[in-house]
Order: structure tokens, then sequence, then C-alpha cells
């Protein structure tokens, strides 16, 4: 249980049986009057924005999240499996709960999922992962509008630009944080 | 060890410190411009006890308790026991202490300037408030404009003057007494009208409903209206004044009332300040102001955090 002078940015707390993450506090109070607790709130499910201001008293159930260890397994009309590494269950996540991690997901890749109350609401990647270019055409020197890149054609359908010397067929390493290539992985 | 040195386990830290230099060199040089005015105007500059037995028992204000004692959260009760001793013209600079008083605008430690003059009423106070801030400026080189997260503002009087009521008509379709009533006053203040006030010039909201004054005297013409005053630049609230309330059972009936809220809102309850209701009785008419030291120091600095205005927040303590 938390209280109203508990709540800061990135706490997660429940509302109506839901997990809200704080994206905003300020604290307010003014003159001599009461403590203000002012709060931007983003559903942690379906993304809904909330406003709310609270006052002193106010008490708040603690968002009960558990973070597990998953390996992804496959994607079948964009509903996305995951196993967990140590009991092996299978959960799913929608395109939408995936987002752009979709660009990332490789067989077996090891991801963290976020769950609340045992249903699967989000997922977490490496830093960097590795992937294969499954295309790249050749650098066309002097096109000034691509500068010194070109794209290339990623293993999960991702594209990027990248330094004109990456081939097809080799592997890049890539921040999942920004979606930008890191470097060529030497095999 | 320098500050770029590879052994300092804190870099970020220390650059966040360095980066402050600039506004720590204009707090320091407005805190001078103060004292110099108050120096110049005859005042006497006084530093009262900071651990104080008895606190005013305000129903939001909440003392840290300290070996017994409690840390003052202003130093309003002592200055005013010097003002009924004979001390007609006096101001402090000082740290007060809050519990639990933490944002983007707060800090549980943080800097007051008082200052208290007897024989004058809170309309007078506001001229003097005024009087002073453009003296600051002036002595900081910003002349009479100063520009405030994109506001500019214009320090030459006079200051825009708006009672509550007329706030609340203005921008909300409310009164100030049904807001009391329904319990969102505060709310009203901080959501609807606080963000509108002192945007072109600085606003002084005054008039309060009596309800909301611990320490103020009543309008003798409006029993149910307090001389207080708030002075708002850009929405921020810089200052808090009064006529004093110099009626000793008056005054001792408002802290029991104000004791009870706070034992029904179940928060410690302060003795009763006994020393401080005696010499009331003594007490000239006066008013008194209170002022935001950090929050003055934000808004000469251009800065919306109080955190970039002082030498370590809480955190980094």
């Amino acid at each position: 249980m938390y209280n109203a002078s508990d709540l800061r940015k990135n706490l997660k707390i429940q509302i109506d049986n839901e997990p809200y993450v704080i994206t905003e506090f300020r604290f307010s109070k003014p003159g001599k009057g009461q403590s203000l607790y002012r709060c931007k709130l983003k559903n942690m499910i379906t993304g809904v924005i909330l406003d709310r201001t609270y006052r002193s008293g106010d008490t708040f159930e603690q968002a009960v999240l558990e973070e597990r260890k998953m390996q992804y397994l496959y994607n079948q009309e964009n509903e996305f499996c995951f196993m967990d590494v140590e009991n092996y269950e299978q959960v799913f996540l929608s395109l939408e709960q995936v987002g752009d991690a979709k660009n990332y997901l490789t067989d077996n890749l090891e991801v963290d999922i976020l769950l609340f109350e045992d249903s699967p609401i989000g997922i977490t990647l490496p830093n960097f992962v590795d992937l294969a270019v499954t295309r790249a055409d050749p650098w066309v020197k002097g096109d000034s509008v691509a500068g010194d890149t070109k794209p290339v054609t990623m293993e999960t359908g991702y594209v990027l630009r990248v330094p004109p010397f990456v081939e097809e067929g080799g592997k890049l390493t890539i921040d999942t944080r920004t979606g930008e290539y890191v470097t060529r992985v030497k095999e | 060890m320098s500050p770029g040195s590879k052994n300092n386990p804190f870099p970020a830290k220390k650059m966040i410190l360095a980066g402050r230099k600039q506004y720590l060199w204009l707090r320091a040089r407005m805190i001078q411009a103060m004292r110099l005015f108050f120096i110049e105007h005859d005042y006497l500059e006084v530093e009262t006890p900071q651990l104080i037995p008895a606190p005013a028992p305000e129903p939001h204000i909440h003392a840290i308790s300290a070996d017994n004692l409690f840390l003052h959260t202003s130093p309003e009760l002592c200055m005013k026991r010097l003002l009924a001793a004979g001390y007609p013209k006096i101001f402090q600079i000082g740290k007060c202490f809050r519990h639990a008083e933490r944002g983007n605008l707060h800090m549980p430690e943080f800097t007051m300037l008082e200052w208290y003059r007897t024989g004058i009423d809170y309309m007078a106070l506001m001229e003097e408030c005024e009087d002073m801030i453009r003296s600051v400026s002036r002595r900081l080189g910003a002349d009479n404009k100063i520009n405030y997260q994109g506001t500019e503002i214009d320090l030459k009087c006079p200051w825009e003057r708006l009672s509550v009521s007329e706030a609340f008509d203005r921008f909300v379709s409310l009164t100030p007494e049904t807001a009391i009533g329904k319990g969102i006053f505060d709310r009203v203040m901080v959501e609807n009208i606080e963000p509108n006030l002192g945007m072109a010039r600085p606003t002084i909201l005054y008039d309060y409903p009596a309800p909301l004054a611990a320490l103020a005297r009543l309008k003798p013409e409006n029993k149910r209206l307090a001389e207080r005053f708030e002075i708002y630049f850009a929405g921020l609230e810089l200052a808090n004044g009064f006529s004093e309330l110099t009626d000793a059972r008056e005054q001792r009936a408002r802290f029991e009332r104000d004791r009870k809220q706070r034992s029904d809102l179940d928060k410690q309850v302060y003795p009763m300040p006994e020393k401080f209701l005696k010499a009331l009785e003594k007490m000239p008419r006066a008013a008194g102001i209170a002022l935001g030291v950090d929050r003055l120091a934000m808004i000469f600095a251009d800065r919306s955090e109080i955190d970039d205005v002082v030498t370590f927040t809480p955190e980094e303590v």
C-alpha cells in the first residue's frame, strides 16, 4: 500500500484493477493549503493516459508486476508466442503489445516478459541483438540523399541504414533502444 | 580532486553542481541586495532559534521533530514576540523546515525571508514588498523587466491587485466559500487560478476567506475576510503576507480550532505556543510577510526547478 507522499515518477500503482505507471508528477501546495499530488498516469495495458490529482490521505495499491525470462518461439497471425525458460509455459502477446520489438525477434531470443497478475502485458528486449542481413544492394557512390549509408533488410524484415561495406549474409549488432546499427559481427 | 579526475566517484553529480555556478552567484548577489534594502530602511536583522518547543498549529504544515523540540516551519512566532518586546522593524533570512514537502517548487529545508513592521497594515506592506523586489532587481541589473519561463514581467508599479473572490469569479464559476465547503479550494487554486496569475506584471491576490487565515487580522468592515495576501510571478507563488492578528483571545481560539483540525487529520498536535500568546497581548498593530528566497532566485535565474538554485538538493546531500 502506498500513501500519496510515496507517489513519484515511474511508480506503478493499480487503479480499478489495472496497472498504471506515473509518467509525470508534480507536487503542489498552494498558500498554506494542503499538499496536492498531480499525476499523469499511463495504463500499462491499454496505453490510455489519465490526469489525476491526489491528496494526503489517499492510498494506492501497488501494481504487482513480474518479469520473467522467456524465449521467443514464433509469430502466427500477429500473435507472438514466448516460452518461460523455467517452466516451459507458453504465453502470447499481440502485435500491438510487442510494438517495435518485432523488428528484433529471432527464434529462441531470450527476452523479459512483463506480467500483471499472470497475464503478459509487455516485453523488454536485450539492449543489443545480432541479426542477419537478408538483402543488401550495392552502394551507389555519390547518392547525396542517402549520404554515406545504404538501406539493408534484416532477417526480421526490419529495414535500416548501414555503412556501405555491409554485405548480404553478414550479421550486424543492432541497438534495440535506438534501432541503429552498432557493428558487424565477426564470425 | 579536480572535477575532471578519473578517480572522481560521482562525475555526473559533480557536473550538475558545477553547472549551477552562475545561479549560485546570482542567488548570493540577490540575498546581498535584499539585505541592503532592509538595512537602508532601518530594519534590524535578527536570528531567532530554529529549534522551538511549539510550532504554530497550521493544519497543513508539518514540523520536523528534533530532540524533543521542533525545527521551525517559519520564524513567525518568535519574530512577533520581538515586535511585542519593542522591536518595530525586523527582518530575518534563514532556513525553515517542513516535513514531506518535495517537488519542483518545494524542499523540506528551504530559505525564507520574513519581515515585520509595526504601525502598518497589509496594504502598506504590499507596497513595501514591491519596493523591495524592484530594488533587488535594480541591483541585479535586471531593471524593471524580467523574463521568467517565456513570460515577460514588468515590475513597474503598480502590481495587479486581485481579490480572491474576483479571481474565483474571473477564472472559475464558483465562489471561494463554495469551494471551501466542497473541500476543493486548494485544488481550484492550483489547477485553475494560480496558472493565470502574475503574467504581464506580478499579481497580488488578497482578502482570503476567514477560515484560511491562522494568524491574520479579519477585515474590520467584513469579518468573513482576512487581511491576507499572496504574491505571484508567472503562476509561481512567491510570498504570503498579512495584517497581524493582535487579539490574543481570538488567536487562542483559532489555534484551538487548528489543533482540533490537526487531530482530526491524524496529525501530531503540538503544544500550545503559550509564550507567544502571552506576548501577543502587548503586540502593537503590525504587518508581516514571508517570502521564499529560493523561489525569488528561481525567478531571477529563470529556472523552473528549485533544485537549480541550491547548492545541494536533499537527495544529493
